[in-house]
């Protein structure tokens, strides 16, 4: 389960990375997106990777590490999504203001010349 | 009374907060009101502020740093709001900045766009939560609220170079946001803390794996805190959208660039100070030659500028690598001096952001570029003699107001006598010269010699820009129109830049409080105690404390 979580955030990170520095506004914008997935399933393996285990406390039973997962990750995970979701609608307004004002979906606000 | 002075912690996030949602539900035509809410508001806090300050400096209370658990969890559990020296002053600094910027914009600026007031007061409490909260994720949050706000603040009034810039600035900072992610769950991951004062007392006895990765995560966290901060070569992004951003908006900016430095400077010195086993002086490198390569950039750009709103965006190049540099430096006394520079720059350049604004209004938008081109081929003009003595008769006061700030300004940049900017580097330059710290913390004597030698460097470059600028904008009859200025405008200049003269003639107890700032910081301990095992403090502040 490790390598196929790790695979996924390198190709994650990578493929993000990768858009991230392309010219196109939009290729940014899923750039930023790719890479905040790879962030959140980042800070969600940091809660070390469990199955079958739940993150509560049952009330007459005594916590026991062996059978409890962290809920502290998914906390923050869940912050983070929200975070990300949000700065990607703001983001996104911008893209359009771009476009509309610049005429081009170009990051600089027009064509390179190469 | 003394139960009212503990929540008084929380009211600089609160009271924006709410007051900036409530004003969304007003329409914008009430504009009157909206900014008598915005204003009444940010006078609050400076009150506040100022209150919150006279607390950790031990005035009021026994207990000079105060943590208060949100919602009454426990430290290392529940996040918790930390009040010492350090956050309190900076929490001072975003209010008079916060006052000055909106009372500015009150003249023109706040009628340019939609929700400013409300965007404004958010930015605040995003700023004063970073500087006030305890913990790293809590961090993080308001991090991304006065970013967040910031977004929207830098296209305020829109245009084409607005959206360009605040476009670039959006993706540099949201990718910097998602490194401060993983640089957080990376700590939490090999500490399973996110309290900064716990994760101090864990660093010393961890193991040499785990050591590894905490010292990762706190690198990668340090690029995210050097992207705002705006060290080279992370800063490209920086002169572009401050010059294209309105001026109340970019004057209130250039506190953002100091909750990086706040940030790295708190960080350092709490996780990875002198008694930190192996982990001590961690980065320390890293952020001294950075912030030296900083302030080299920065002075190119300052001489290289033609337009005065990018001089001021080098110039907060400048000042945030000679923080920087003076943080990596690593002895109490350089710390001292640098938060006076702190506080003494974050003024001078919010002050020029908007003693910019005011002379530049009625100026064409190329005049700059023109002077420069005109006096490169050796042009004069003759024919606009008679047209500069007219100006001279006609107003001869806003003028010599706006003329008499410049230099002000100028020599705050500079670092010349008489004002405080002097004293600021004065200070820096003797700590750093200190045989001590250079034996503490760890540079050698060379570089010592070549980081005086651009502190030196960079104020006479600063020198050199303004002089030019203000000749070819206060001498040259270029410019016939004369600006057209509003008396709340001079109100907030002359407001950040009293404040300055005042920091120069009040200098004595001012540098003892940075003193002893730095000397609580570089000794963690009574900050740590005080976050971890409240209990003893505050009895002794419930009985102690008198209104």
């Amino acid at each position: 389960m490790e390598i196929i979580i790790a695979a996924a955030i390198g190709v994650l990170t990578g493929s993000g990375l990768w858009l991230l520095l392309r010219p196109r506004t939009f290729q940014v914008i899923i750039g930023l997106s790719l890479l905040s997935y790879a962030a959140n399933l980042f800070i969600f393996s940091m809660g070390r990777l469990r199955s079958n285990a739940v993150p509560i406390i049952e009330p007459d039973t005594p916590g026991n590490l062996a059978t409890l997962t962290d809920p502290l990750p998914q906390a923050l995970v869940l912050t983070a999504i929200v975070i990300s979701f949000a700065m990607t609608a703001l983001f996104l307004v911008v893209l359009l203001a771009s476009r509309g004002l610049t005429g081009t979906d170009h990051v600089d606000g027009r064509e390179s010349d190469l | 009374m003394t139960a009212f002075a503990d929540h008084l912690i929380i009211a600089p996030i609160v009271l924006p907060l709410l007051a900036g949602a409530l004003l969304l539900l007003v329409d914008d035509r009430r504009r009157p009101f909206k900014a008598t809410v915005a204003v009444a508001v940010t006078a609050a806090l400076l009150v506040i502020s100022i209150l919150l300050l006279r607390r950790a400096d031990g005035q009021t209370a026994l207990s000079q740093t105060v943590s208060y658990a949100l919602g009454d969890w426990p430290a290392p559990f529940g996040i918790v709001l930390v009040l010492d020296r350090l956050s309190a002053m900076m929490v001072l600094l975003t209010s008079i900045l916060g006052l000055a910027a909106l009372v500015f914009s009150l003249a023109r600026w706040h009628r340019a766009g939609p929700n400013f007031h409300t965007l404004f007061l958010f930015l605040l409490m995003g700023l004063n939560g970073a500087f006030l909260t305890g913990d790293l994720f809590n961090l993080f949050v308001f991090f991304e609220v006065l970013l967040a706000a910031s977004y929207a603040l830098v296209l305020h009034g829109m245009g084409v170079v607005r959206v360009k810039a605040g476009l670039h600035y959006i993706v540099v900072n949201l990718a910097a946001s998602t490194l401060f992610l993983i640089g957080v769950s990376l700590i939490y991951g090999v500490s399973g803390t996110l309290n900064m004062a716990d994760l101090a007392t864990r660093i010393p006895g961890m193991n040499d794996h785990d050591r590894m990765f905490l010292e990762a995560g706190a690198a990668i966290l340090g690029v995210a805190f050097l992207v705002k901060a705006g060290m080279w070569p992370l800063s490209f992004w920086l002169p572009t959208a401050y010059a294209a951003a309105s001026a109340p908006a970019a004057a209130i900016f250039s506190v953002m660039t100091k909750v990086g430095v706040y940030i790295i400077l708190r960080l350092s010195l709490l996780l990875f100070g002198a008694s930190a086993g192996e982990s001590a002086h961690f980065g320390s490198q890293v952020l001294l030659y950075g912030g030296m390569a900083t302030i080299a950039f920065g002075l190119v750009g300052v001489l290289a500028t033609q337009t005065m709103s990018r001089l001021a965006g080098y110039s907060v190049l400048v000042s945030s690598g000679t923080l920087l540099a003076a943080i990596g430096v690593g002895n109490a006394a350089a710390t001292s001096g640098a938060l006076f520079y702190l506080v003494n720059s974050t003024l001078a350049i919010a002050g020029f952001f908007l003693l910019i604004e005011l002379v530049e209004r009625g100026r064409d938008a190329g005049a700059d570029v023109l002077a420069v081109t005109m006096e490169a081929f050796g042009y004069t003009d003759e024919d606009d003699v008679n047209e500069e003595v007219e100006v001279g008769e006609r107003i001869p006061t806003i003028l010599a107001f706006l003329g008499g700030s410049f230099i002000a300004c100028g020599l705050l940049l500079a670092g010349l006598p008489p004002l405080s900017g002097f004293l600021a580097k004065f200070a820096l330059m003797s700590a750093i010269m200190d045989p001590a710290g250079i034996g503490t913390g760890g540079p050698q004597h060379v570089v010592t010699w070549v980081l005086i030698a651009l502190l030196i460097l960079s104020g006479l470059s600063a020198m050199l820009a303004m002089t030019r600028i203000g000749i070819q904008t206060f001498w040259s009859p270029l410019e016939t129109a004369v600006p057209g200025v509003r008396g709340v405008e001079v109100a907030a200049v002359a407001f950040l830049l009293l404040l300055c003269v005042l920091m120069t003639v009040r200098a004595a107890p001012v540098l003892d409080f940075m003193e002893e700032t730095a000397m609580s910081l570089h000794a963690p301990k009574a900050y740590v105690d005080s976050v971890l095992s409240p209990g003893a403090p505050v009895d002794a502040k419930r009985t102690g404390a008198k209104p």
